[in-house]
C-alpha cells in the first residue's frame, strides 16, 4: 500500500503538514507511513486506508483549528475514538485527516448530587462507571468493547449494550455534547436540565457517525446502581418456544435488565469454550436478569421462572450467587471468540425485528443456511430484538466468502421484510452503507444529504460512510475475522 | 386515510407556492403554549387511528390526529402506559400535538421525555413530500435520527403523519408519600434520593410539602415507603393529574407562569412569586409578574432556560434566544425541511 494516498495534491499536502505544524506539537502531527498504519481501520479490518496525517489535538482549540484549516483547503476528516467500532466508522479517508481523539482523556468533572459527569470524548466507558462508583452511581450504556471504547465513538454511533430495553441507549443517557463544526465553531448541545430550548440536535447528533461534527465534551448521566441482580438461564426445546417465553415476560409488565437468546449452535461453540453450564440438548437457551432491591429481585426472579416454565422451558436454573451469575453470563459474552475457534472466519450482522417475527426470521436463516452451504450461529439481544447472526466460513475456500456476504445481504433484508432494521447498534459506517438504500427510499436518503448540509456543506466529514449517495449505492462491506485474528481480539463481543 | 394524506401533500404544495404559512392544529389544546398561530389551520384529527399495537412488543403506532386519550385507554386495557405522562390541556389532545409540543409529565425524571419514547415517524415536508424516519423496534441506528428531531420542533418541520412509540407497562403498585420541607430541605432531599436506587416516579415541592410518588413492583414500593417515611396521601391519583393538567390551585390566576428547565441541584432560584417543583428540581413553575430578561438570566445561570409558558401578552419571545451560531444550524434545518418556510411559522422562533 502506498505511504501516502495520492487524492491529495502534493502542494494542498505540504500547505495542510506546515499549517497544522504551526499550532500543534510535531509529536501530534503523524505523516510517516509507519506511524499512519495504527490508523489504517478500526474494528472492521477488512478495510484499510491510510490518511494522508493523523492528528492527535490535546485541546478543543486546537480541534476547531484542524477543522477549519481542513475546510479551507477542502480536506476530508474522519474522527476517530478507540476504533473499536464493527462498521468501519472510524475507517480513514486515503489522503484525508484522520482526526484522534485520544487525548482527550480526562473526566473533567463528577457531580454525584446532580448525577452527572462531564467527560471528554476519549474517555473509555467503562471509566466513567469506575469513577462513579464510589458514589454508588454509574453509566448505563455498556457496549460489549467497554473497557476499550470511548465514550465519544459511543455517542457518535448511539451505543447499546445488553441493558437497552430497561436503560436506553446512548442518547437517552447523556445531556449535554460540545460540538465542534468543520467551519471551526463550537456549540453546546443540549445542557445541564433534562431539556433545552430549540430542536433536539442532541438526538439528531447522536448516532450521526462523525458526519456532522466533532465531539469535544459529552456530559453524561449517572444512575445509581442497583442493590442486587439475579439471572435465570433456561432451556426450550425450540427457538419459537423461546420466542414465546420472551413475549410472555414482556406481556407479563416485566421489563428485565437483560434478556438473551442463544440457539443452539451458538450454545455448542461457546460452552466447550467458558463451561458456563448451558445444556447442550437445547434449541435455544435465555438468560433473564432481574435487578432491583434484593427483595424485589427475589419476587420477580420467581415471576420470571413461572412464566419461562408455563411457556415450555425444559430446564431453568437461577443464579444463586453473583460468581453464578457472572458464569451465566460467560458464554453470552463470549460468544464471538468462541465462533471464531470453531471456524477460521466468521462474519458479525447486526439486524433488529419486532420480537414478534424471530421464529420465522430464524427459520429463514436456517434455509439461507441451506441455500448457502454455510452454518450460521444465532446470539440475540431478544428483550430488543437485536439479531446478532454470525455467519461461519472460510475465506481460503474460493467462493466461500461471496457466498457469506450475500448470505448476509439475504438476512438483512429478511430483518427489512420483517419491520426491522439493517443496523440496531454497529452503526452503518462503510460496512452497510449498501443495504441503507434497502432500507429507506430516495427521499429520506435525500433529507439525510439535506441534514448534512447544514452542518458539513462541503461534505468534509467522513465523507462516503453512514448515508449512501443516490446514484451510488453500490459498496458492499463485511465484518471479517480470519482465524481469530480479529483487531481487539481480547474484547468480549456481543 | 391516504385521501386525507393526498389533500394535506397538495395543500402544503399550493401553500409553498403561494409561501402562504399554514397552522397544523389538532384540538387546540395547546394553542396558548408557543407562538402566535399563523396562516390557515390545517386539522390533524380526520387522520387518526391505531395503527399498530402488541404489547408483548411494547410498541405502539398511531396516526398523528388520534386522540391522547384514545392512546391511553387502549394502553391501559392492556395494562400498559406511555412512560412520559404526557399533559392533555385539553379533552381532545391529540398524539401529534403531544409529540409535536415535546412536553412530558411528572415521570419524565424517572422515566424519560416524549423524545425518549419516539422510535419513528412518518412526516409530510413542506414540499409535501412523505418522508418515514427510524422504524418500530428498540434499537436501531439506521440514518440520522430525524424522528427524535421532530419532538418538540412545534410543527415547524414536517406535519406528523404517523408515530411508532415504546410504551411500558403500568406499575404493579402506586403509592405518594408527603413530608412537610421547604424548598431548600426539599432540594436537597431530591436530590439525594434520586442518586439512591429508590423505585421514586415523581417529585412536586410546593409551599413547605413534598409529594414523592413511588411507582413498582408492590414489594419494591412498601419497602421504599417505609424506607423514605413520609405520610401515604389518599388520592394521590387526582393529585398527579391535577399537577399535569395544570388544574391545580398553584397554576391558577392570571399572572405569566414561566415554566424554568434548570440543573436539578441549582438553589432556590432567586424570582418573585410562588414556585412549585418537580422532576427532583429540574423543573421549576414561577407564577407572577417578572421581566423576561431577568428571568431567562436566571435560568441561564441555572444551567438551565425559561419558556414563557402560559401568558395572556406574549410580548417577550416564549423560547430562550438561541446563541447565534446555533441559531444558523437551527434556520438551516428549517430550510432543509421546510424551505417556503410555511409550517407552524413563528410558533418556535420568530426565524424558522
Amino acid at each position: 500500500m502506498q505511504a501516502h494516498a495520492p487524492s491529495l495534491a502534493g502542494n494542498v499536502r505540504s500547505a495542510l503538514l506546515a499549517e497544522l505544524l504551526s499550532f500543534l506539537p510535531s509529536a501530534a502531527v503523524l505523516f510517516d507511513e509507519e506511524d499512519l498504519r495504527p490508523y489504517e481501520c478500526d474494528g472492521l479490518s477488512a478495510y484499510r486506508a491510510l490518511p494522508a496525517v493523523a492528528v492527535l489535538p490535546s485541546t478543543e482549540t486546537e480541534v476547531r483549528k484542524i477543522l477549519s484549516l481542513c475546510q479551507r483547503l477542502g480536506v476530508p476528516v474522519v474522527a476517530r475514538g478507540a476504533g473499536t467500532g464493527l462498521s468501519g466508522g472510524a475507517l480513514p479517508h486515503a489522503g484525508g485527516v484522520l482526526l484522534s481523539l485520544a487525548r482527550f482523556m480526562r473526566i473533567l468533572e463528577l457531580d454525584p448530587i446532580a448525577r452527572i459527569a462531564r467527560v471528554q470524548p476519549g474517555v473509555r466507558n467503562l471509566a466513567i462507571s469506575d469513577a462513579a462508583s464510589r458514589y454508588g452511581l454509574y453509566y448505563a450504556p455498556d457496549p460489549s468493547s467497554q473497557i476499550a471504547c470511548s465514550i465519544g465513538g459511543n455517542v457518535a454511533e448511539n451505543s447499546g449494550g445488553v441493558h437497552c430495553l430497561k436503560y436506553g441507549l446512548t442518547v437517552h443517557n447523556i445531556l449535554r455534547l460540545r460540538l465542534c463544526t468543520i467551519d471551526g465553531e463550537v456549540h453546546e448541545i443540549g445542557g445541564h436540565a433534562l431539556d433545552s430550548p430549540g430542536y433536539d440536535l442532541l438526538a439528531l447528533i447522536t448516532g450521526s457517525e462523525g458526519l456532522l461534527g466533532v465531539i469535544t465534551e459529552i456530559t453524561v448521566k449517572l444512575l445509581p446502581k442497583p442493590d442486587t441482580a439475579r439471572c435465570v438461564l433456561a432451556a426450550f426445546g425450540s427457538v419459537a418456544e423461546a420466542g414465546e417465553a420472551v413475549a410472555a415476560v414482556i406481556g407479563a409488565g416485566i421489563v428485565p435488565a437483560g434478556l438473551e437468546m442463544m440457539d443452539k449452535a451458538a450454545t455448542a461453540a461457546v460452552e466447550p469454550f467458558v463451561n458456563a453450564g448451558y445444556p447442550l440438548d437445547a434449541a435455544a437457551i435465555l438468560l433473564c436478569e432481574s435487578d432491583g432491591t434484593t427483595d424485589e429481585v427475589a419476587a420477580e426472579i420467581d415471576r420470571i421462572a413461572a412464566i419461562m416454565r408455563s411457556t415450555g422451558a425444559t430446564d431453568i436454573r437461577v443464579s444463586r450467587d453473583e460468581a453464578e451469575r457472572l458464569r451465566f453470563w460467560s458464554g453470552r459474552k463470549a460468544a464471538f471468540p468462541a465462533v471464531g475457534r470453531i471456524s477460521p472466519d466468521y462474519y458479525c450482522m447486526d439486524g433488529t425485528i419486532p420480537r414478534k417475527h424471530l421464529a420465522q426470521v430464524l427459520t429463514g436463516i436456517a434455509r439461507l443456511e441451506k441455500k448457502y452451504r454455510l452454518r450460521c450461529a444465532n446470539v440475540f439481544h431478544a428483550g430488543d430484538g437485536n439479531l446478532h447472526p454470525l455467519i461461519l466460513y472460510d475465506a481460503n475456500q474460493p467462493g466461500e466468502l461471496e457466498r457469506c456476504e450475500a448470505f448476509g445481504a439475504d438476512i438483512l433484508r429478511l430483518c427489512i421484510d420483517a419491520g426491522g432494521t439493517i443496523t440496531g447498534e454497529h452503526g452503518v459506517g462503510i460496512e452497510k452503507i449498501d443495504q441503507m438504500c434497502e432500507q429507506f427510499a430516495e427521499p429520506a436518503l435525500e433529507a439525510f444529504h439535506r441534514v448534512k448540509q447544514v452542518f458539513d456543506p462541503h461534505r468534509l466529514l467522513n465523507p462516503d460512510k453512514a448515508v449512501p449517495t443516490l446514484h451510488r449505492c453500490a459498496e458492499l462491506g463485511r465484518m471479517h475475522v480470519h482465524r481469530g485474528e480479529e483487531r481487539f481480539a481480547d474484547l468480549p463481543r456481543f | 386515510m391516504q385521501a386525507i394524506v393526498h389533500e394535506w401533500r397538495e395543500r402544503v404544495r399550493a401553500s409553498a407556492d403561494s409561501t402562504e404559512a399554514l397552522c397544523i392544529r389538532g384540538s387546540g389544546s395547546k394553542d396558548f403554549y408557543g407562538g402566535a398561530l399563523q396562516g390557515a389551520v390545517l386539522d390533524t384529527r380526520a387522520y387518526h387511528g391505531i395503527l399498530e399495537y402488541e404489547p408483548t412488543e411494547l410498541v405502539m403506532r398511531a396516526r398523528s390526529g388520534t386522540q391522547l386519550a384514545t392512546v391511553e385507554a387502549e394502553l391501559a386495557a392492556h395494562g400498559q402506559m406511555l412512560g412520559f405522562e404526557p399533559p392533555h390541556f385539553g379533552t381532545g389532545a391529540t398524539l401529534g400535538g403531544a409529540v409535536a409540543c415535546g412536553l412530558s409529565g411528572p415521570r419524565r425524571a424517572a422515566a424519560g421525555a416524549v423524545r425518549d419514547f419516539v422510535l419513528g415517524i412518518r412526516i409530510l415536508d413542506g414540499r409535501g413530500t412523505d418522508l418515514a424516519f427510524g422504524g418500530k423496534v428498540m434499537k436501531n441506528v439506521a440514518g440520522y435520527d430525524v424522528s427524535r428531531l421532530m419532538v418538540g420542533a412545534m410543527g415547524t418541520l414536517g406535519i406528523i403523519l404517523d408515530v411508532a412509540l415504546k410504551v411500558l407497562p403500568r406499575p404493579e403498585r402506586e403509592l405518594t408519600l408527603r413530608f412537610e420541607l421547604n424548598q431548600t430541605q426539599a432540594l436537597h432531599r431530591m436530590n439525594s434520593w434520586a442518586s439512591q436506587p429508590y423505585p421514586i416516579t415523581a417529585t412536586c415541592h410546593e409551599g413547605d410539602a413534598l409529594h414523592v410518588r413511588v411507582s413498582g413492583s408492590a414489594i419494591g414500593v412498601e419497602s421504599a415507603a417505609r424506607t423514605l417515611g413520609g405520610a401515604r396521601l389518599e388520592d394521590a391519583g387526582a393529585f398527579w393529574r391535577d399537577l399535569r393538567e395544570q388544574r391545580a390551585m398553584f397554576f391558577q390566576g392570571a399572572e405569566p407562569l414561566w415554566r424554568l428547565s434548570v440543573k436539578s441541584t441549582a438553589p432556590q432560584l432567586p424570582l418573585p412569586g410562588p414556585q412549585l417543583i418537580e422532576w427532583n428540581g429540574g423543573l421549576r413553575w414561577i407564577h407572577g409578574e417578572t421581566d423576561a430578561s431577568v428571568v431567562r438570566d436566571v435560568a441561564r445561570k441555572a444551567d438551565g432556560h425559561a419558556v414563557l409558558f402560559r401568558a395572556i401578552d406574549k410580548c417577550s419571545s416564549v423560547f430562550q434566544p438561541l446563541p447565534p451560531a446555533l441559531m444558523t444550524l437551527h434556520r438551516g434545518l428549517k430550510q432543509a425541511f421546510d424551505p417556503a418556510g410555511i409550517l407552524n411559522r413563528g410558533r418556535l422562533y420568530d426565524e424558522l
